[in-house]
């Protein structure tokens, strides 16, 4: 289902608009246009500015048809947990929620145990199971997680350690990001009565690197031991079938979907039971409490759905885009390096080293052209940080540090990457001369 | 964009004035944060995300430059070798000499910039700097180092305006951060604790205090704790009369301490001599001088010899402490900034 572009997406006034006056160099400080300043604009569905929009992977725009459900469902009343009809009503609608997302994923409705997103389900996979894991036998304390999983996964497992007694153990993974399923082998044998839990992403959020999910998961399947697997990027992306792949737990969310901020789940197997990290009401299988947010569940489950039937086609145009991507960048950067496994990765994401450049200053130069792409992750003061996955995978920090990830999805056109190859040039260029700068 | 008021109304004005502005907060610090190895510090959170919110307010760019390797070099090291020198940094001016008008201008220009901006308060005029017309926020002292070339691509919205004017116009632009305070202490000692800052980087050996005539009248515990001209904490006990830092000299880490004429310095000799508001010139001319940040002016006469500047006071002064800057001006008017090395009291003259 095609996307109307750039629909109601609303970037500060003055981002987007100043891409033509920075472009000749030195006149950085000309006068600017009309209209700008003044804080952010007002939105529009029709953003007058021309923006192209490489960072999909951060968040997608919402489908229409989940904009149609979400406004149609915020204007009812309803408690899921209440016993009246006005309860009933949004229970049902969180129940069909549930069960469209079973359907999609290849779980059983009772499997789905909804969050608030993707960071939610990641803390209550990593923390829930290993203090579930832990209680049931003290020995179990060594929590094994791919070297470069996202924060979400390897913060509260480090939070584990330094706090709870747990021992962080990363695998290693080889150049092109895979977690290779000897290493996973290997690290279980050496005792796999002490490990509590494991826990490998499906695909990666940085360099797209997909992992063989079912081998891992039946390995740690073979010791009994619970496998986790953050999915956030690979639904509707790759096949993602919960039962197929043999994992004990899946993170996904809405907004990598064309879902709504807010609403995700981690899909649990019968039988197993992480300890709560949200205590209270016990709405959700008595491991998840908090008032069932049923408009965002409602649209989280019409995206995934849309998102998981047009998986074929749409992986399939995305894959056409990012070769251009990177054919086009390469011709005008010959020196560009891929990085990422060559196939076995996500088809929208292409994530380039630009050696002798910074990636934050890239990214700058493309923002100022209106072209929107990322760095890693960035803490919270706002500094780019060398990618862990990048410097996980043998890249040198000095590359890392260089390198940016162009993320493609509903609404990427040609059109973009023509705007994206007209402009990589000079911004090399320039990033390179504020390297040399400070060397 | 400190995340302060001055730079959050300077990007205001100067976005108001047509320019194409891109708000920059610099990360300076490398305090390590949990759980994310490389983390740069996060004692500048709040500070960046008062940053960011005015610069959402005013409507342009913003980005977190992490210029931390640079301060820490330029700044932080350059702050505790002076100490251990026995001389006394400013290390804000330095931050301005070496930081935001060299490596931030540097990249700026790189990247396709034409000047940097601050909320400095001070005037520029007909490309000489001049001391903002709120004399008590004046911050010409700690530009003064600053180049022609360097000048030349600096914009300073706030010179024309006193403090209360800036903090009254971020509040009718809707700047949250009309009412943050001032900053005082220096940014990397988030405590203020200087003398513990300095101990933890140069250790601290206890020490005589002895008087002008070698007696040793005391005991210090660490030389680099001193500063010329204090008088405070020397705990001398009561039978010293009213006794005064002289000189510290690290080598030996001894403290010479005296009596306040003993502090009366009248000549100094100034190194690396940054000329801005006039030609260098080797034939005395008559000046006012400020010795340090906030300090008074003094009438003088000076010169340049062999590469120094020679500064003569009319009357003598007290509390000038080698590695502070001498700043020349000619009324409000910028002339030249040198590192203050040495200080002497010119034979008395007979009257």
């Amino acid at each position: 289902m095609p996307m109307p572009r750039r629909a109601r997406v609303c970037p500060p006034a003055g981002v987007a608009a100043t891409g033509s006056a920075r472009e000749g160099g030195s006149n950085r400080l000309s006068p600017r246009g009309p209209g700008r300043g003044g804080g952010w604009g007002t939105c529009t569905v029709d953003l007058p500015l021309a923006m192209v929009y490489f960072d999909h992977a951060a968040t997608t725009p919402l489908r229409p048809a989940v904009l149609d459900v979400l406004t149609e469902e915020f204007g009812r009343l309803g408690n899921a947990s209440s016993l009246h009809g006005a309860g009933r009503g949004a229970r049902r609608v969180v129940e069909e929620a549930r069960e469209a997302i079973a359907e999609s994923l290849g779980c059983t409705p009772n499997e789905v145990v909804f969050t608030s997103g993707g960071t939610e389900a990641d803390n209550l996979a990593v923390k829930g199971l290993y203090w579930a894991r832990s209680a049931a036998d003290p020995a179990r304390r060594r929590i094994l997680v791919g070297a470069a999983e996202h924060h979400a996964v390897l913060d509260p497992a480090r939070w584990l350690a330094d706090h709870q007694g747990a021992v962080y153990e990363e695998l290693p993974v080889d150049p092109s990001g895979q977690v290779r399923p000897e290493t996973l082998r290997a690290a279980i044998e050496r005792d796999p009565a002490d490990v509590a839990l494991v826990s490998v992403q499906w695909a990666n959020n940085e360099v797209g690197t997909v992992q063989p999910i079912a081998e891992l998961a039946a390995i740690a399947g073979d010791h009994g031991i619970p496998f986790h697997t953050d999915a956030v990027q690979a639904v509707g992306a790759e096949p993602v079938d919960f039962a197929g792949a043999g994992v004990a737990a899946l993170t996904l969310t809405g907004h990598k979907v064309g879902g709504p901020v807010g609403a995700g789940a981690l899909l649990l197997a019968r039988g197993v039971d992480p300890v709560p990290v949200l205590h209270g009401g016990g709405q959700e299988r008595e491991v998840r409490s908090g008032t069932l947010t049923t408009p965002l569940l409602r649209g989280f489950a019409t995206a995934v759905r849309s998102a998981v039937g047009e998986r074929v086609d749409h992986a399939a145009r995305l894959r056409a885009l990012r070769a251009d991507l990177v054919d086009a960048v390469s011709a005008a950067v010959p020196d560009v390096v891929v990085n990422g496994h060559p196939d076995q990765r996500l088809p929208g994401i292409a994530n380039l080293t630009f050696p002798g450049c910074e990636g934050d200053a890239l990214l700058m130069l493309l923002d100022a052209r209106g072209i929107e792409c990322s760095t890693g992750s960035a803490c919270s003061a706002g500094v780019s940080q060398a990618s862990h996955v990048l410097l996980a995978m043998g890249c040198p920090p000095e590359a890392a540090r260089g390198s940016l990830r162009f993320s493609l999805g509903h609404g990427s056109t040609h059109a973009d990457i023509a705007e994206l190859a007209d402009a990589i040039g000079p911004a090399v260029q320039r990033a390179r001369a504020a390297l040399d700068h400070r060397r | 964009m400190s995340g302060g008021v001055d730079s959050a109304v300077a990007a205001a004005r100067a976005a108001e004035a047509g320019h194409d502005v891109t708000g920059v907060h610099l990360a300076l610090s490398k305090n390590p944060q949990s759980y994310r190895t490389g983390a740069r510090g996060c004692c500048t959170v709040e500070d960046s995300r008062d940053a960011r919110r005015a610069a959402d307010v005013i409507g342009i760019p913003f980005y977190v430059w992490d210029m931390a390797e640079e301060f820490d070099r330029e700044v932080v090291q350059d702050f505790v070798a002076e100490y251990a020198a026995g001389r006394t940094p400013n290390p804000c001016l330095r931050c301005n000499e070496k930081i935001k008008f060299a490596a931030v201008l540097d990249r700026a220009i790189a990247l396709g910039f034409d000047a940097v901006a601050t909320g400095h308060h001070v005037r520029m005029l007909d490309g000489r700097l001049r001391r903002s017309v709120d004399l008590a926020k004046d911050q010409s002292y700690v530009l003064a180092v600053l180049t022609s070339e360097q000048l030349a691509h600096s914009l300073f919205p706030l010179g024309d305006c006193t403090k209360d004017e800036v903090r009254a116009e971020a509040d009718r632009r809707g700047l949250a951060v009309a009412a943050k305070p001032d900053s005082h202490d220096i940014c990397f000692i988030a405590d203020g604790d200087t003398a513990g800052f300095l101990n933890g980087r140069l250790g601290s050996e206890e020490g005589p205090i002895v008087d002008t005539d070698g007696a040793v009248v005391g005991t210090h515990s660490g030389a680099h704790a001193y500063t010329v001209g204090q008088r405070k904490g020397l705990n001398l006990g009561g039978a010293v009369d009213r006794r005064y830092v002289l000189s510290i000299e690290p080598v030996n880490n001894t403290v010479t301490v005296g009596p306040r004429d003993a502090l009366e310095v009248d000549e100094i000799i100034g190194e690396r001599p940054v000329w801005n508001g006039r030609a260098p010139s080797s034939v005395p001319f008559e000046a006012t001088v400020q010795l340090r940040a906030h300090g008074e002016v003094h009438a003088c006469r000076a010169r340049e010899r062999d590469g120094a500047l020679v500064i003569e006071l009319d009357a003598p002064a007290t509390g000038v402490a080698a590695g502070q800057a001498a700043v020349l001006y000619d009324d409000d008017i910028v002339l030249a900034s040198a590192t203050i090395a040495a200080t002497s009291r010119r034979a008395a003259t007979a009257v």
